[in-house]
């Protein structure tokens, strides 16, 4: 049972918050003017990668703030916290 | 090119050679398949030796005479998804391109430990899927009528019904989620999911495809717009044409082609009873109560969990889930309560955004792709094998699998059967 | 009822002043409070109690725990019978009842024994090779295939008893009480840390329980005495938890342990049956013991062949003899242990065959001393008896095989040991790596992941002595990284025989058959050389087609020499294989535990509204939307669910209906850029929406398939109160704070939920405006004051209210919306004050009967997630030039453009008493053609309307909007009904009685 450290209420069981997938995936600016590829790579391609994953929680069931995660998706270790707007830590703080 | 021979050598398996080999204390039973050494290229390289790649392979030799296939798997083949899943067979879906796809599949069930010789222990028990709501009876209601007109049997039952088709299910109108009635598919049902992978694997070799264990692939080697090999833990391989079927590594396989995929893989977890005498003799489905259990032929219940809602590759999942589908079961089943969890395990599943698959070909010449099934994948896979074979041998899809292309996700031209699972996407 | 035979005048742990009765296959049996079934039956001299799984041979008591592959027996009868219950675990009760299991129709005379006569014909995997042939005979060979698998029975009945759930935090977790965990225990409690106890067993001690008053001693005292200082010494520190009885059966991600604590071993209490706690610990310290494992030879599984260790448990802790003459089998020293302890105890000693050339450790000196017959270099060949052993064969080890005269020795015991696997399961789960010891043949923890270390037997610690020390630093450890310092415990003196090295034998070496190595599932030597001979080579492979390891013992006393046999047989190292994955929990976990008190009433929240007794009381069918309870309809005396709703949809078009709404999501959305944000969030405009006034807003997902309506209402410039439908109250909210905090931080605007502190309460008809003014006197109503969708603040029935003029029926409407525990008091008001005019409350049927005599679409009902607003009709609510707004860019994708996309239209039957099924699939023609056939369409809402006197329904149809007039047909199971497609709207098609 994963203990997502909130950066507000501090390590929480994962029962209490909501994963809301890869982060920093640009919204695109001017959507009328791409094509529905490149449209369609911001709503559903994801990097799904085996390793470092930076991705958004929730803190659902407490403070409903959401904040970015950097996790290591094969050993399900979490390397960093950081806010939302923050870019991700400099290298692999592992 | 010329077909490779059928190896005459192979054993058929029958009681009656069964008994022949009693006699001489079963020391002559050949191995099931070889352990080649990789040879430095093939006309097809297949990625993953699960139920699918193997499948794909045995119809890619079979019904489109490929000589020249190889299947690599990482590991020990059928350890992945399709030794991992709750066995359950099925095609009552709705879409039509949905209800076309599994019922080809489960057409190919029936039948496939004849032409397999290997018994997969194909148990057509019937599958029932519980409402619970009145929205549920509606969905039920535009479902079974859709498996009809679609030529899947699909029947309805009303909470009466249910209680006299199963009596285990308590149906009675005070629990907290009533049974309000049931669709029933009678052709479907389980399998042993192992037996699956060793019966398609023991086919494919005997038509000469080299299944390749414990081979890593750690590169695609292109050439311009084409593919031309791969790079393994035991070598560079070369090939004409690669596909990718590798349930759990979709995305991993696909980004050293360079191309990404709408794909996340979660856990999904699943747990067996101890072994009891038989009492359930269905499979039982619910999203409402997110509960689906059927009880295999070792006498033990099989009760599949909904996935972690994080991306991972770690096989394992929280406990969390492990509670919420026993918890259902025993909601639904009350007797189950004395029951004990004998194991739980996880695997990694694929989940699209519209829960429908990718068989298609890529945007790279020669690079075919087999995956995004989530949690659907082990009811496919002899069609799943089938047309990902048509696709690599005549370079593209069947008209079955022509609907689940990578495109359709810029399009919008999704193909969304979230209501189809059980299980919590 | 006979005496016990087998029970040693004295000694034992159990209280002979609780004697008790039991009945075991119909037979009465007497034994002691503190005995476990099989030591009451080992001491009534009962040890044919099973048989086996596949070729049904006769099996009986092997072990003294948890890791029991035979000894395994239905307990209790009715409704709380438990299958597949360990006699060896399972506590003596005053008239426990027990059985055998699957043995037909007795233990004694069984049908299932003739398998053991086809045993060639029935090896590991056979069924994968036969059954095939005819096909259609495959469902008759499964009925006795499943027949004949399965061990015990499940019970007929729900289950009778409850379980618990606890959860906790603590310091330090010590899993298992023997010495090194009492250690541990000792030192981290002495630190003020809180630490949790726990052990499998009744009582604490662990290994030190079987101890049988010898050469050990801790400290100046025997055994028995250090662990009662211990536990004094545990009782009297306050943040000690001591928990017996309690399995530490998972370890999860972060320190998560579940725990199973078992609370009716003196049989069924009425209370809590079991409790499963959920541990969150900073520290793990794990002293789980190891398991004896046993020797593979030829016919090793004979009722009376059992571990050494349990031998001695079974006369030290119960008791017990075992045997009147008993040959000792042993690859190492701890069996002598066991031989001088029967020994003393009257058994008659026949040898002690050791598998080692060299025997020189101080525990065979002692055993020779005591004049116990030792044969070095030597192995049991095979073994006689049917039901029970009573003779083994003996022969010495030669090169690879045996050689010289081979020896009978007359028994009726045999008690073997092939080591001691360390318990490394949870390290094992916590993700910990294993590390294999090749002179003992043990997997030892290796490199932890988690905050977790090992300590004693489980760590490989080779004496008593070390596990004290391990236990100790191990605990004092866990302590001080909690921030616990304390000084370091200092461990007692052990005087203890030294150990000789052991020697590994994984097989003995002749070529005979049904050397077990997995016991409960029947499997051999020969099943593991066939699986490799067959190309099944990985340790996964031979599992999977052998089934070794994976009975309900998942495998503790077979899955190592498993997989040395196999290593054996490859010629490979053991490491170089791989170890199979430890999986939770230890030991099977009863589903009821897991469940808890969240079944039956407690499965799910019930959620009611504050009027939810009146409907109640007035009779109300309700229906489940969501966790919510909703009125459906109220029938008077008598009516069918039709009568009522079409009696209340009359009265809301002829005179008044009230409805209670307040079960729709409410949302305060608050900020200087609020009016910006619902821009971006619903399809229309929002920034021209005067206070005081509401809208209609329709919600895309980012897909552009509508997800979400409602109105919603400007309160004040900066304030506005969104609604939902039921269902999706809390999924838009979490939607409006996903938008606002990770994409338009900069937008400053607040979210609330308030959908449980406002009521609402509907009223419409024409009627309605007279109803509402009786109760709220002082508020202007008419049309020109409070026009449709506007909004005034005022009192009603004595209440601050909100009245909204809205209509979801196309009838004049007031939704009245009140502080909730107000409601009830303003709801009797208003069904006072309608009482002249024939208020008719009305529920959730009506209400769709009303709304789909309009066209209204509701969202879950007519769309499906895959609907956009063009496929509605609602292209009027669709700003494409204010800007973007969520799902806008994917309305011009190329699928979502097309033609020939489903939208929304309307159907009358041909026949206007025919109502429609919802769900029905519509397509072109009467007469069904062959399938699979192209569907046109399908109904999405369907009634009877009484207002219109006929049936009418909504359907999703591929190019409605351009067919209607055609005519398409219902195809149901047995008959086509046909249906004529129509405009979407029924009733008052301009929408006039809107504005009276």
């Amino acid at each position: 049972m994963l203990c997502i450290p909130c950066p507000w209420c501090g390590a929480r069981d994962v029962a209490e918050f909501h994963c809301g997938g890869e982060a920093h995936i640009a919204r695109p600016a001017d959507a009328d003017r791409i094509g529905d590829e490149i449209w369609a790579e911001y709503l559903f391609m994801r990097a799904n990668p085996k390793g470092l994953h930076h991705e958004r929680w929730q803190h659902r069931q407490g403070c409903r703030r959401w904040f970015h995660v950097a996790r290591d998706t094969q050993s399900d270790r979490i390397l960093a916290v950081y806010r939302i707007g923050d870019a991700p830590p400099e290298g692999d703080p592992s | 090119m010329a077909p490779r021979r059928y190896n005459q050598a192979v054993q058929k398996y029958s009681i009656f050679s069964l008994a022949r080999n009693a006699l001489t204390g079963h020391r002559n039973w050949r191995a099931a398949w070889r352990s080649p050494e990789p040879r430095p290229a093939y006309d097809v390289v297949i990625i993953g030796g699960g139920g699918h790649g193997l499948a794909t392979a045995y119809y890619l030799a079979s019904v489109h005479g490929v000589a020249n296939i190889a299947v690599l798997e990482k590991g020990w083949l059928g350890g992945g998804n399709t030794g991992r899943n709750t066995t359950i067979i099925r095609s009552n879906y709705l879409w039509d391109e949905s209800a076309a796809l599994y019922d080809h599949a489960l057409k190919l069930w029936e039948g496939l430990s004849q032409e397999l010789n290997y018994n997969v222990m194909f148990s057509q028990r019937g599958v029932l899927n519980l409402a619970h709501s009145e929205s549920d009876l509606r969905e039920l209601s535009r479902r079974v009528n859709a498996n009809r007109l679609n030529g899947v049997d699909s029947e309805f039952l009303d909470a009466a019904q249910v209680a006299e088709y199963c009596p285990l299910i308590d149906c009675s109108p005070d629990r907290r989620y009533p049974v309000l009635g049931a669709s029933l598919q009678r052709r479907g049902g389980v399998a042993r999911h192992d037996a699956v992978a060793w019966g398609y694997a023991r086919a494919a070799d005997a038509r000469g495809v080299d299944i390749i264990q414990n081979c890593t692939v750690t590169g695609i080697l292109r050439d311009g717009g084409r593919v031309t090999g791969v790079e393994t833990s035991r070598g560079v391989i070369k090939a004409k044409k690669i596909a990718i079927s590798a349930a759990g590594h979709s995305s991993v396989i696909a980004a050293m082609a360079g191309i990404r995929l709408p794909i996340e893989s979660h856990p999904l977890q699943a747990l067996v009873s101890e072994p009891v005498k038989p009492v359930l003799d269905t499979v039982i489905m619910s999203n409402a109560v997110h509960a689906y259990i059927s009880q295999s032929d070792k006498g033990e219940m099989v009760i599949g969990a909904g996935i972690d809602p994080y991306v991972s590759y770690s096989q394992r999942g929280g406990y969390d889930r492990i509670e919420q589908a026993v918890r259902a079961v025993v909601e639904l089943i009350p007797s189950f309560s004395r029951l004990r969890m004998m194991r739980h395990w996880g695997g990694i599943v694929d989940i699209c955004p519209d829960a429908s698959p990718i068989i298609a070909k890529l945007p790279l010449e020669g690079l075919y792709f087999n995956g995004g099934w989530g949690t659907g994948g082990f009811k496919a896979t002899p069609g799943a094998g089938h047309l990902f074979a048509h696709t690599i041998a005549r370079d593209q899809p069947h008209w079955l699998n022509a609907p689940f292309t990578l495109e359709r996700f810029s399009s919008g031209a999704l193909i969304d059967e979230h209501g189809a699972a059980a299980v919590a996407h | 009822m006979r005496r016990q035979r087998f029970r040693l005048d004295t000694g034992g742990k159990i209280d002979r002043t609780r004697p008790l009765v039991f009945t075991f296959n119909g037979r009465r049996y007497g034994g002691y409070a503190g005995d476990t079934l099989a030591s009451a039956l080992l001491a009534n001299g009962v040890h044919f109690i099973a048989r086996g799984f596949k070729y049904h041979r006769p099996r009986g008591i092997m072990t003294a725990g948890v890791e029991e592959p035979n000894a395994l027996v239905q307990h209790g009868v009715g409704a709380r019978t438990d299958p597949n219950s360990r006699a060896t675990t399972l506590a003596l009760y005053e008239g426990l009842c027990a059985a055998s299991q699957n043995c037909w129709p007795g233990l004694h005379f069984d049908i299932g024994a003739l398998n053991g006569r086809l045993a060639a014909l029935i090896p590991a995997g056979f069924y994968y090779k036969t059954f095939m042939r005819p096909a259609r005979l495959w469902r008759v060979y499964e009925h006795f295939i499943r027949k004949a698998a399965g061990l015990g029975r499940a019970p007929g009945a729900p289950d009778p008893d409850r379980y618990a759930h606890r959860h906790a935090h603590c310091d330090v977790l010590v899993v298992g009480a023997g010495p090194a965990g009492l250690a541990a225990a000792l030192a981290a409690g002495a630190s003020g840390a809180r630490v949790i106890v726990v052990d499998e067993q009744g009582e604490f001690g662990g290994a030190l329980l079987n101890d049988g008053g010898g050469p050990v001693a801790i400290g100046d005292g025997p055994p028995a005495a250090f662990v009662a200082a211990a536990l004094e010494a545990l009782r009297g520190m306050a943040e000690v938890t001591l928990l017996p009885r309690c399995t530490a059966f998972g370890y999860y991600a972060d320190n998560f342990v579940t725990l199973l604590e078992r609370l009716d071993e003196d049989g069924p209490t009425g209370g809590n049956r079991q409790r499963l706690w959920q541990i969150r610990a900073r520290q793990v310290v794990l002293a789980t013991g190891a398991l004896e494992r046993p020797l593979v030879f030829p016919d090793n599984d004979r009722p009376g062949i059992m571990l050494a260790g349990a031998a001695q448990s079974y006369v030290n802790r119960y008791g017990v003899q075992p045997g009147a003459r008993c040959v000792v089998f042993t690859n190492n020293d701890s069996a002598y242990a066991a031989a001088l302890d029967m020994n003393r105890a009257g058994t008659a000693i026949e040898a002690i065959v050791d598998t080692r050339i060299e025997v020189e450790g101080e525990w065979p000196r002692l055993a020779r001393e005591a004049g116990l017959p030792v044969f070095q270099g030597s192995v049991i060949v095979g073994t006689a008896g049917r039901r029970r052993v009573r003779a083994v064969t003996v022969q010495r080890l030669a090169g690879d095989g045996v050689a010289g005269s081979a020896r009978r020795l007359i028994c009726d015991c045999v008690a073997m040991s092939g080591g001691w696997n360390p318990s490394v399961h949870l390290f094992s789960q916590s993700r910990g790596a294993l590390e294999f010891q090749a002179e003992a043949g043990i997997f030892v923890p290796g490199q932890a992941v988690q905050a977790v270390r090992a300590a004693g037997a489980c760590n490989g610690a080779p004496s008593l002595a070390d596990c004290l020390a391990e236990g100790g630093a191990a605990g004092h450890a866990a302590a001080s990284d909690c921030g616990f310092a304390a000084t370091a415990p200092t461990s007692p003196a052990v005087r203890e025989p030294g150990h000789g090295a052991p020697a590994t034998l994984w097989r003995v070496p002749v070529d005979r058959p049904r050397a077990f190595v997995d016991f409960q599932n029947d499997v051999t030597t020969q099943d593991l050389d066939l699986a490799l001979r067959e190309g099944y080579r990985s340790v996964e492979h031979v599992k999977r087609y052998t089934t070794t390891g994976m009975g309900t013992d998942q495998g503790k006393t077979a899955n190592v020499n498993a997989l040395a046999n196999i290593a054996q047989t490859l010629g490979v190292e053991i490491p170089s294989l791989g170890v199979t994955t430890f999986r939770p929990p230890y030991t099977p976990v009863t589903f009821g535990a897991i469940a808890g008190r969240h079944v039956a009433d407690q499965y799910d929240p019930v959620r009611q509204t504050p009027l939810h007794g009146w409907h109640e009381d007035r009779g109300a069918v309700f229906e489940d939307v969501g966790q919510w309870k909703r009125a459906r309809y109220y029938p008077l005396d008598g009516e069918t669910m039709r009568q009522a709703v079409d009696r209340e949809g009359l009265a809301a078009r002829s005179s008044v209906g009230i409805l209670d709404y307040s079960t729709l999501g409410k949302i305060e959305i608050c900020g200087p850029d609020a009016a910006r944000f619902l821009n971006r969030v619903y399809t229309n405009g929002w920034t021209k929406l005067a206070v005081d006034r509401c809208r209609y807003g329709l919600m895309l997902g980012d897909d552009g398939m509508a997800m979400d309506d409602g109105v919603t209402l400007r309160l004040a410039e900066d304030r506005y109160l969104m609604t939902t439908t039921t269902g999706n109250a809390a999924r838009v909210l979490n939607w409006l704070e996903e938008w606002l905090q990770t994409e338009w931080p900069e937008l400053a605007v607040y979210c609330t939920s308030v959908t449980e502190q406002y009521a609402t309460i509907s009223l419409c008809g024409p009627k309605a405006r007279a109803v509402l003014a009786i109760a709220a006197p002082d508020l202007a109503l008419d049309a020109a004051t409070l026009p449709h969708m506007a909004l005034a603040e005022g009192v009603v029935a004595g209440v601050a209210a909100r009245i909204l003029r809205v209509s979801f029926t196309g009838e004049v409407g007031f939704e009245i919306s009140v502080a909730a525990d107000s409601a009830l008091g303003v709801w009797r008001a208003l069904m006072d004050a309608g009482a002249a005019h024939d208020i008719t409350p009305y529920g959730t049927e009506a209400m769709h009967v009303l709304r789909a005599e309009k066209g209204y679409a509701i969202v879950g009902q007519e769309t499906d997630g895959t609907m956009t607003p063009g496929d509605l009709g609602m292209d009027w609510i669709v700003n494409m030039t204010k800007g973007d707004f969520i799902g806008r860019r994917s309305l011009t994708r190329a699928d979502t453009e097309r033609s020939g996309r489903k939208q929304l239209v309307g159907l009358l039957t041909e026949d206007p008493d025919t109502v429609l099924a919802e769900g029905a699939q519509l397509v072109a023609s009467a007469e069904p053609g062959p399938l699979p056939a192209a569907m046109s369409g399908h109904v999405t809402s369907s009634y009877h309307s009484a207002n219109l006197g006929r049936s009418i329904a909504l359907a999703m149809v591929r190019n409605g909007r351009a067919r209607i007039g055609e005519t398409l047909f219902a195809a149901m199971a047995d008959r086509t009904i046909a249906a004529v497609i129509t405009e979407p709207v029924f009733f008052d098609p301009k929408g006039e009685r809107l504005h009276g």
